[in-house]
């Protein structure tokens, strides 16, 4: 297998490269805080910066609209719902010495990097080859790109009408079911 | 392409890990997301690197990976919108919250 047909040929590819590399890293890195901090808020706190960092990856993939779509739901709306609902809890650290009585946390790992391995030698490997850019970047033929506003909005009210006023029902039983969720019994 | 698909992969893992490990219902559904943020950002890399030919609609050719993305992110509100609302109503009658505890609802 050969390392350097992954590797970038320019100046250009290899500051690319760098830039993801360390977002990803940053991204792994927060994803292990979720679930190694004891306490809930820092879970949080660290999902917050994930979710941060996955919307930068996804500008570098040039998709623009959905990385400004991600820190406007997920750290916007969903953490902050995630955040209020702990302090609404007064949810405290879990105790680590419940953990010690099982081997729930050794066999999870054990079973997720075998998993992990399998996978990535089967799907990854052929992928390897997949190293040029297919969807249409910005240019002047191609004025509103691909992962533009523009481009998005067109496709989205064009041929994607009708799951998008799923989508809109949904939300709606979603809110409704959530209301009638945290109603206060009326107990006469 | 790989980088990008490795980060996803890992956090999914990671986040089913956590589902399995952690006991507190809330972290629980973090993972959750954890999970869903990393297929979306699989979604956009294959929509980005490898884009599916199979739709006819010309202009909507290279945009189904994130028209995906999009839903997914729908569907994740309306479902934590709802799974904290569930964890709301079980806390308001049991005090203590722990996942390996609910077990009124098995047969």
């Amino acid at each position: 297998m050969d390392i350097n047909a992954l590797l970038p040929t320019d100046m250009n590819g290899w500051a690319h490269l760098g830039i993801v590399g360390s977002l990803s890293g940053l991204a792994v890195l927060t994803a292990i805080g979720v679930v190694a901090f004891n306490s809930p808020i820092r879970s949080a706190l660290s999902l917050v910066l994930n979710f941060f960092t996955l919307a930068f990856i996804y500008f570098s993939l040039g998709a623009e609209l959905l990385g400004i779509t991600q820190i406007v739901v997920y750290t916007g709306a969903i953490m902050v719902l995630f955040l209020f609902v702990i302090m609404l809890l007064n949810l405290s650290a879990d105790d680590p010495s419940q953990y010690k009585r099982d081997a729930k946390p050794v066999f999870a790992g054990i079973i997720g990097l075998v998993v992990f391995g399998l996978l990535a030698t089967a799907v990854l490997a052929p992928l390897k080859a997949i190293n040029q850019i297919s969807a249409p970047d910005r240019n002047e033929f191609n004025p509103i790109g691909w992962g533009s506003p523009q481009a998005v909005g067109k496709t989205l009210f064009t041929g994607y009408v009708w799951p998008f006023e799923m989508i809109s029902l949904l939300l709606l039983v979603g809110i409704v079911g959530s209301i009638l969720l945290a109603r206060r019994k009326v107990t006469s | 392409m790989v980088l990008y698909l490795a980060v996803s992969m890992s956090m999914f893992f990671i986040g089913a890990a956590g589902v399995v490990v952690r006991r507190n219902p809330v972290v629980v559904f973090m993972c959750i997301e954890l999970m869903l943020n990393a297929v979306n950002l699989t979604f956009l890399t294959f929509a980005r690197y490898a884009p599916s030919p199979l739709i006819e609609r010309a202009d909507s050719t290279w945009m189904a990976g994130q028209m995906m993305v999009i839903f997914v992110m729908a569907v994740a509100a309306a479902e934590v919108a709802v799974g904290l609302g569930i964890i709301m109503a079980i806390y308001r009658v049991r005090a203590n919250v722990d996942v390996d505890e609910m077990s009124s609802m098995s047969g």
